[in-house]
């Protein structure tokens, strides 16, 4: 039967079990709107197309499938940019569909016209303009596939209008075929051998692991393999949760600001097992000097991130969960016995470090540390729930010290940085998620930043819980002056706030603060009670730092602890 | 070190400017790109010529392989491939200099192509050797103009096309 592109597009996103879109109208995607009004697709509808992006990419984040965004042409789609090139640096499956002008208009900048193939393709994995509404569903399969196989990311499909309403016979393809794409799921046995032969021999192993373990869903196996061979564990801000962070074995994340024994360990190992990590400048501190004693296992299904920044000895090409579970499978026997006696040394050395330094704050009673209300959240939770976070001294807190033990439950822009991706993300998360507690830990410099999704929440009943961790400071650029500027703050105190409990009502939200420390625990249990979007307002202390620290550039060794 | 790598792509609008863009994005040098159909109309060949350390190398062999639309990637090795290019020179032709271009194109096996009042056009094909000879030959002539093909490669021999 003939059918419109768009009762194609519509059609061919319930055949890849499309639920639920994010999504924005305009001129040229009237018609897939009106196809929409009769769908039993939930639409979301946002109140500026980055939220479409970044609620898309929570969804996919806590899901593991692919989310799904809307937008109209021109700056609907101009504004989808930083959603994709968030998706992209944190590797997260999102199709984005923009409006485009008509075929015949393209080049001519006709109103609203951009183009916004030329424009994304350096941050998504591939994107399409599609010329022919023939060609339709074959690209939404394919874009589907390419985001969610392999290393996923975000694709772009442009949808010009004249392909929107242009008629077609349809055909849903049962497969993709792209003879350009085979990634590589099966680690090379010899590989994994020698990999195995390089940990038994070790006596100082650390494993890195990265976000790729919670995006190839290998937690469980990490877990165990880490346990059965007694192996240490940290992970980057993006392996949150790929690790419980109760087990004794887990050493914190990282990098410039991970726990003080992680960065000990990794400088002084003997071996690094990197799973699914890219060794981003943010965790290695000085290249040449990083785990400067360590011969280097990388787990990596995509090449390009193996020996891009550091020359690797045992490069292993595969998905994670496939190559620990191949790894799993061969550690039995008797020469896998004397693990405990073979890392005593090496967890004693750990356990010194870690007595040595812990991470602290002291709160005291008239001021609220933002630390604080991080653990206070975590325990009135019981560490249960969803969490996001903008970005910023926030997000830092955020990562040391709400611990935890489940994948997917931590949505956060680790490799792009975004201000303004959490509040958008939780909605996501919420929209998948309705029945749990979903939690965007915030800094009152981004909450701003997509302030205006208080709407959405509300509209749509996701009961996200916002908390403010409100410092009258763009914190974590202050506290780099504060280092090293001089103190000279410059541009970054933001000397007017608007009032975010009023702030909160006017959205027909519920708005609360806390200004003293006794005052935390009770709000929190207020917002958690109340079954609508809360923004919780913490004013906490102003100058605050986030330690330890690893100044840009210098070597894990070289931490300021305070 | 050069390198000379053959990009087999799908033939389609945009695969140029991906190629290209991963090369200006990751700070990769090209100092030539040569790019047409091959026997297989949905399928092109682009010989691209680049410089680097081998981790360099690596990533861009890697990074392009990465791209969904390019299809095989092969480094070609110096002395396993035949290449070629082809250059247009406007040289000053005075009573003096015409001999002289003349013998060049005969020892070369270039061609005049063009001939004004004040100057020759020549032909010249060759490897990357023979090209740089003329060029340096040309020079003391008086060159007023060069435009270069930049290089087409081919392994040599039983080798697979890539
Ligand atoms: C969109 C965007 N603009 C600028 C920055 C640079 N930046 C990083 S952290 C930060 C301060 C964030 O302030 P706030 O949200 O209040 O968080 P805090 O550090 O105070 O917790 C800024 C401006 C960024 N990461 N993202
Ligand atoms: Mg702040």
């Amino acid at each position: 039967m003939e059918r419109t592109g768009a009762e194609i597009f519509v059609e061919s996103l319930r055949k890849e079990g499309v639920h639920t879109l994010f999504g924005y109208p305009g001129g040229v995607v009237l018609n897939i709107y009106d196809v929409l009004y009769d769908s039993d697709i939930r639409h979301i509808l946002v109140r500026h197309e980055q939220a479409a992006v970044h609620a898309a990419d929570g969804y996919a984040r806590v899901t593991g499938e692919v989310g799904v965004a809307l937008v109209t042409s021109g700056p609907g789609a101009t504004n989808t940019v930083t959603g994709l090139a968030t998706a992209y640096m944190d590797s997260v499956p999102i199709v984005v569909f923009s409006g485009q002008v008509p075929t015949h208009l393209i080049g001519n900048d006709a109103f609203q016209e951009a183009d916004i193939v030329g424009i994304t393709r350096p941050c998504t994995k591939h994107n399409y303009l599609v010329k022919d509404v023939r060609d339709l569903a074959r690209i939404i399969k394919e874009a589907f596939y390419l985001a969610r196989s392999g290393r996923p990311g975000p694709v772009l499909v442009d949808l010009p209008k004249d392909v929107i309403v242009g008629r077609t016979e349809y055909v849903y393809p049962e497969t993709a075929k792209l003879r350009g794409y085979n990634p590589t799921y099966e680690g090379h046995l010899g590989q994994i051998k020698k990999a195995l032969k390089a940990i038994h021999e070790s006596r100082r192993p650390v494993v890195y692991a990265g976000g790729g373990v919670i995006l190839s869903n290998a937690s469980r196996e990490l877990t165990e393999f880490a346990r059965r061979l007694r192996l240490p564990v940290t992970t980057t801000l993006m392996g949150l949760g790929g690790f419980p962070g109760s087990d004794p074995l887990f050493l914190g994340m990282l990098g410039m600001h991970g726990t003080y024994r992680a960065n000990m360990a990794v400088s002084h190992a003997d071996l690094l097992v990197a799973v699914g990590a890219r060794f981003d400048d943010r965790v290695t501190g000085k290249i040449d000097e990083f785990a400067p004693n360590a011969k280097i296992v990388h787990v990596d299904i995509d090449p390009t991130s193996i020996s891009k920044n550091v020359q690797v000895d045992i490069p292993i090409v595969g998905d994670a969960k496939n190559v620990l579970k191949k790894m799993l499978g061969l550690v039995h026997g008797p020469e896998w016995e004397d693990r405990d006696e073979a890392l005593r040394e090496w967890h004693g050395e750990i356990e010194a470090w870690r007595r040595a330094h812990r991470m602290d704050y002291g709160q005291g009673k008239d001021v609220i540390k933002p630390q604080y209300v991080v653990e206070q959240l975590h325990e009135a939770t019981g560490g249960r729930c969803i969490v996001s976070t903008e970005v910023g001294q926030n997000q830092m807190w955020a990562a040391q010290y709400f611990r935890l033990e489940e994948p997917r439950c931590w949505l956060t822009s680790g490799g792009l940085g975004t201000m303004g991706y959490g509040f958008p993300a939780a909605i996501g998360a919420q929209a998948a998620f309705p029945d749990r507690v979903v939690i965007d830990i915030a800094g009152d410099g981004s909450i701003q930043m997509n302030i205006q999704e208080l709407a959405t929440a509300v509209q749509y009943e996701l009961p996200v819980k916002v908390a403010i961790l409100n410092n009258g400071f763009l914190g974590m650029v202050r506290q780099w002056q504060e280092l090293f500027y001089d103190r000279r703050y410059s541009h970054t105190r933001m000397d007017v706030a608007p009032d975010f409990v009023k702030l909160a009502e006017a959205y027909g939200a519920l708005g609360l603060r806390a200004t003293r420390p006794e005052e935390v625990r009770p709000v929190i249990e207020q917002a958690l009670a109340h079954s609508g979007p809360v923004l919780m307002d913490f004013h906490v202390d102003p100058e605050e730092g986030v330690y330890p620290m690893v100044p840009a550039g210098a070597p894990l060794t070289k931490m300021l602890l305070l | 070190m050069r390198h000379t790598i053959n990009v087999l792509v799908e033939n389609e609008f945009g695969v140029l400017a991906r190629v290209a863009g991963l090369f200006s994005g990751r700070g990769f040098n090209i100092d030539s790109l040569s790019v047409a159909e091959t026997q297989d109309p949905t399928v092109s060949l682009m010989t691209i010529v680049t410089r680097g350390d081998d981790q360099i190398i690596e990533q861009i062999l890697k990074q392009l392989r990465k791209l969904v639309n390019v299809l095989k990637v092969t480094d070609l090795h110096e002395g396993q491939y035949l290449d070629r290019e082809l250059v247009l020179v406007k040289v000053a032709a005075t009573a003096e200099t015409k001999p002289e271009i003349l013998r060049l194109m005969d020892i070369f096996r270039g061609k005049i192509v063009d001939v004004s009042p004040k100057t020759y056009t020549v032909e010249v094909t060759g490897g990357e050797d023979k090209i740089r000879a003329v060029l340096e030959l040309l020079r003391p002539l008086g060159i007023k103009e060069v435009v270069r093909t930049g290089k087409v490669a081919m392994p040599r021999g039983m080798q697979n096309g890539g």
